[in-house]
């Protein structure tokens, strides 16, 4: 079971207290009703699968229930570095 | 073999004598005895029989890496456990132990007759011969292989015994309490460091126990150690599995070594969480593989060494050794010094240590060098042994009781590559070691291929002048796999070990390839040409050994599986004799019969009595939110497809939210307290997902919003009130609330109290009635139930569960969300366009509904369907055809969402979604069912008073 570190709680919290809420660094458009349909769709939709490096985004759902941003390797499923949310893309 | 019990040695406790039952047969032993070492002390060599051939086995060694000696347990009624290894089971008064694999009995069995089918049976035998007719595989084929081919036959009644678990953090973990283990150990238990120390046996000492030199200095370590207060030590606890993080998995016996059932825990897991870990799990002494090497009283020569120094056994009268490694001679110097003769030693090497053969001189025991083992003769046992001489090619026999074998060692590197360590290979031991950590962890002594045993040479198999066709050199005791079998899958094309390893089933299951791993990739790296670094090495996998279920799922069972949520107001319903279902976690009464009364009847009692007069329902398990601050109205306009900045305190509107892609996902009324408070209710399901996706948008898209979202659910008892009595029945019990329809209009919300008790009073149905759904603290919710109950009892109030609300809102034409939708439906398909803000410039979920897909014309949309035979009430689930004669396959262009009788219009009414459903109204659709296809019309959803007349009195 993983240690994910909490950047509101500032501690090293096994895994079962979050939950995983995709990838990062994807912004809601901020007038939905400009966006062509093929914008929509790659906003809605269209997500990366890399090897290794990973931006996703996590919540402490049984702790602070803030949702934080992370990079994981998702070779290795080690944890970069976890930041808050609205901080820069690590 | 005849093994037999020394005069002297050991530490077993000779004054503390044991009877215990082996098949049936009661035998002695002493207290610290195996099974295994007791049964081997009684001349039991016969063990069991081999997974595929039924071939006679014994035992191969001394630990957990038994791969033949696997024996079930019976404690009594529901407690029978198979596959434990005899070596790793202490003996204790009236232990029951049976064999396996075996019909009618150990000695005489049928299945054997697959040994002399041998030929019948190579790698891959079950798929390349049971191929025809395919029908013949489920019925015939394989309950028949099953039958014949396995270990022993699982549990069947429930198991009573209680498993505990706990969490345990320390700074220092060593797994294994051997020389190594210890001795970090001690290194380290004057520093601060809270270590634990755990051992799968019953003592601590490893190799320690079978060496007598070593134990003044275990005990005096041992007593150390145990002193120690930042020491904790687990004996008979397995480490199983090592997961991310310095995570560990690991079962302790508590209980199974003692005569007496009790209801304290039987194993306890243990999940321990280490700063650091030391693995000292040691090293697996490999067998030899040549033919004959499975017979019984052919075994490990350090499982030997522990027999006789541990537990005072000699494994025979007269044992010979098979050695290609320094370490075996050691071994049976030690035999002899305990006064056990050894007939010979046979080394495949030309030459060895001249230290070694002066002192096998001195013991007087014959030296065979250059030579091996070619047969071993005997049936049960061993009778003589043949050996071949490779400077003559002469083959002659040899007098011995007992074989030993000394391939080499093992490093236990298992629980090492749990933890995705990556391993080396070292030429000179012949084996993997451990290299580059992935974890803080790392290994000392046999484990890390440091050991002291000599050195020896590195062999696939034994040489032979027999035709390598004929004979059966076993590599992988448990799973029966052969030397001829990995050539031969190597021979029918197969180049990646572990396509080898899955084709022959060489190092599989329950064994893991403790002792055969590095045989087979030796013998297919001579069959491949390549060495063994080239062709990999197959990954070891969790648990080290077979734990129970019963451990892993601890307290988790039974009403402890997972937690059932109720309402304050679920005893009332229990003492008045309802019926319950479970809906999410919630435990809700789905409806209360009365004497004599099945669902339906009381379904279209409770119905009725809404329709009627007054009905109650505890709606307690409503999902609810409390949404504060300046910003709440803009935040829930956005989140909401209607508008809600215009709704004025005090009034409620029902919201519909849906996700970022168009499809509905939640609905429910909420309220406006003041300007910056509002009360929102989900569905009962959706609670916790509504929260987690309105806090999402909240603090990743707009922070700038000042709002508060807090999970309300469980603060209040919702008690719903409905039927055209409804009012009468609350009047007399409220203060400070006008409940005139003109003071307090349906869709409205007002606070005051009733029975003396604050409350949030929403004007609100779900039946079509005259409703009100009375909040009160969740403490409160009995107490108030009970004064509506009492003053309802004048129009006969009645109490009605989810299966009555279901059908009245259906009759209204309500949607459930997640029964009349599923994640594909939009407010559109829904017909719940008028709920949508047309003006609004976005909402969640507004931008999709203009992509194309949605747009798309033929898609599932909510209609009503009236049976043609009215007293037909559809199945949920239901498909439907627009042609009842097409072939088969029809095409189906919709199914059934809700299905219910209407003791109210007294006919059966439903939901469906439809492709195009919008454009059929009136017109005839077919769903086919179980014996007959029916035909319904297409209506509107709103099956009773769709101008809601009833609503506004």
């Amino acid at each position: 079971m993983i240690l994910i570190h909490c950047p509101y709680c500032d501690e090293k919290r096994p895994e079962i207290e979050f939950a995983n809420a995709g990838q990062a660094h994807i912004a809601r458009p901020l007038d939905p009703s400009g966006q062509s349909d093929a914008d929509w769709e790659a906003y809605l939709f269209i997500r990366a699968n890399p090897r290794g490096r990973h931006h996703e985004r996590w919540r402490h759902t049984h702790g602070c229930g803030r949702f934080f941003n992370a990079v994981r390797d998702t070779v290795t499923d080690k944890f970069e570095t976890t930041y808050k949310a609205g901080e820069p893309r690590r | 073999m005849s093994g037999f019990r020394l005069e002297t040695g050991g530490r077993i406790d000779r004054s503390q004598s044991v009877q215990f039952h082996f098949d049936g047969k009661t035998y002695q032993g002493f207290a610290g005895d195996s099974l295994a070492s007791a049964l081997l002390a009684n001349g039991v060599m016969l063990f069991g029989r081999s997974f595929k051939y039924h071939r006679p086995r014994g035992l191969v060694a001394a630990g957990s890496e038994e791969p033949n000696a696997l024996i079930s347990v019976n404690r009594g009624p529901g407690r029978f456990t198979p596959n434990l290894r005899a070596t790793g089971v202490e003996i204790h008064d009236g232990l029951k132990a049976f064999s396996q694999n075996r019909w009618p009995s150990l000695a005489m069995d049928f299945g054997a007759i697959n040994d002399r089918l041998g030929m019948f049976f190579p790698a891959g035998f079950y798929n390349k011969t049971f191929m025809w007719p395919r029908s013949f595989w489920d019925r015939v084929y394989e309950p028949a292989i099953r039958k014949m081919a396995g270990l022993g036959d699982a549990p069947t009644a429930e198991d009573p015994d209680v498993y505990a678990s706990t969490y345990a953090h320390c700074d220092l973990l060593i797994i294994g309490a051997g020389p190594a283990g210890i001795d970090a150990a001690l290194g380290a238990m004057d520093t601060n460091k809270r270590i634990v120390l755990i051992d799968e046996q019953n003592e601590l000492g490893g190799g320690a126990l079978a060496d007598p030199t070593l134990w003044p200095w275990l005990e005096r370590s041992v007593k150390a150690l145990t002193d120690a207060a930042n020491v904790t030590i687990l004996t008979r606890t397995t480490a199983f599995g090592y997961y991310h993080d310095n995570f560990i998995g690991a079962v302790q016996r508590l209980t199974d070594h003692r005569p007496e059932i009790t209801d304290t825990p039987r194993e306890k897991l243990w999940r321990i969480r280490a700063g650091e870990v030391v693995l000292a799990q040691g090293a697996i002494e490999r067998p030899l593989v040549f033919d004959g090497n499975d017979k019984p009283g052919v075994m490990l020569s350090s499982a030997a060494k522990v027999y006789a120094n541990r537990y005072g056994v000699a494994v025979g009268k007269a044992p010979a050794l098979m050695a290609s490694h320094d370490s075996g001679w050691h071994d049976v110097f030690a035999l002899a010094k305990v006064g056990v003769g050894i007939s010979a030693i046979i080394d495949v090497r030309e030459s060895v240590d001249s230290a070694l053969v002066h002192e096998a001189d001195r013991l007087g025991i014959p030296v065979y060098l250059n030579h091996a083992v070619v047969g071993v003769n005997g049936r049960h046992g061993v009778s003589s042994i043949d050996i071949c001489d490779y400077s003559h090619q002469r083959v002659h026999r040899v007098e011995a009781d007992a074989l030993l074998m000394a391939g080499g060692w093992t490093p236990s590197v298992h629980l090492w590559s749990h933890s995705k360590g990556s391993l080396k290979w070292r030429d000179d031991l012949g084996a993997y070691v451990p290299d580059v950590p992935n974890e803080n962890v790392h290994c000392v002594g046999g484990c890390s291929g440091d050991w002291d045993f000599g050195t020896g040479a590195v062999i696939d198999m034994l040489p032979t002048p027999k035709d390598q066709s004929r004979i059966k050199a076993f590599v992988d005791f448990q799973n029966d796999v052969t030397a001829k079998d990995i050539k031969l899958a190597v021979r029918e094309g197969f180049r990646s070990i572990e396509h080898i390893k899955r084709y022959t089933t060489n190092g599989m299951a329950t064994d893991q390839g403790k002792t055969s791993n590095l045989n087979g990739l030796q013998i297919a790296s001579s069959a491949l040409n390549k060495p063994v670094p080239d062709i990999g090495l197959t990954s070891f996998r969790p648990p080290y050994t077979p734990q129970t279920f019963g451990a892993l799922a601890g307290h988790a069972k039974g009403a402890l599986f997972q937690p059932t949520r109720t309402t304050n107001i679920d005893s009332w319903a229990q003492a008045h004799g309802a019926v319950f279902e479970l809906v999410a976690q919630w435990r809700r009464a789905r409806y209360f019969p009365k004497s004599g009364e099945d669902m339906h009847a009381a379904v279209n009692r409770e119905c009725v009595a809404v329709r009627s007069s007054v009905g109650i329902f505890d709606a307690s398990t409503l999902g609810k939110i409390e949404v504060v601050g300046p910003d709440a109205a803009e935040f829930l306009n956005r989140m909401y497809t209607n508008p809600w900045k215009a709704l004025e305190p005090g009034r409620c509107r029902y919201g519909l939210l849906l996700k970022e892609d168009g499809f509905i996902t939640d609905d429910g009324v909420s309220a406006r307290l003041a300007p910056d408070r509002f009360h929102l209710t989900t569905t009962t399901g959706g609670a916790a997902r509504v929260l987690n996706m309105m806090e999402d948008y909240l603090q990743t898209e707009w922070p700038d919003l000042d709002v508060w979202l807090t999970s309300t659910t469980e603060q209040y008892a919702v008690i719903a009130l409905q039927g055209p009595n409804a009012r009468k029945v609350l009047e007399p019990l409220v203060e400070g609330i006008d409940l005139s329809a003109e003071a307090f209009p349906h869709m409205a919300i007002r606070e005051g109290t009733i029975c003396g008790v604050e409350t949030r009073l929403f004007r609100v149905s779900f039946t079509g009635e005259l409703g009100f759904e009375i909040n009160v603290p969740t403490a409160y919710g009995r107490a108030v139930w009970e004064q509506l109950m009492a003053q309802g009892a004048q129009y006969d109030i009645t109490p009605y569960g989810t299966e009555a609300m279901h059908v009245l809102r259906a009759e209204k034409g309500f949607i459930i969300v997640g029964q009349d939708t599923d994640g594909t439906v939009t407010p559109f398909d829904a017909g719940l366009d008028w709920a949508v803000g047309k003006k609004k410039p976005d909402f969640v979920g507004k931008r999709s509904m203009a992509r194309p897909d949605i747009v798309a014309p033929g898609r599932k949309q909510l209609v009503g369907l009236l049976t043609d035979d009215p007293n037909l009430v559809l199945e949920e689930g239901a498909q439907i055809v627009a042609d009842p004669n097409q072939p088969i396959p029809m095409t189906m262009i919709g199914h059934v969402t809700s299905s219910y009788w209407s003791e109210t219009l007294g006919r059966s009414i439903a939901m469906a979604l439809v492709a195009g459903g919008h454009d059929m109204m009136g017109g005839t659709l077919y769903i086919p069912m179980p014996g007959k296809t029916h035909s319904a019309k297409v209506s509107g959803v709103v099956f009773y008073d769709s101008e809601g007349a009833r609503l506004h009195v």
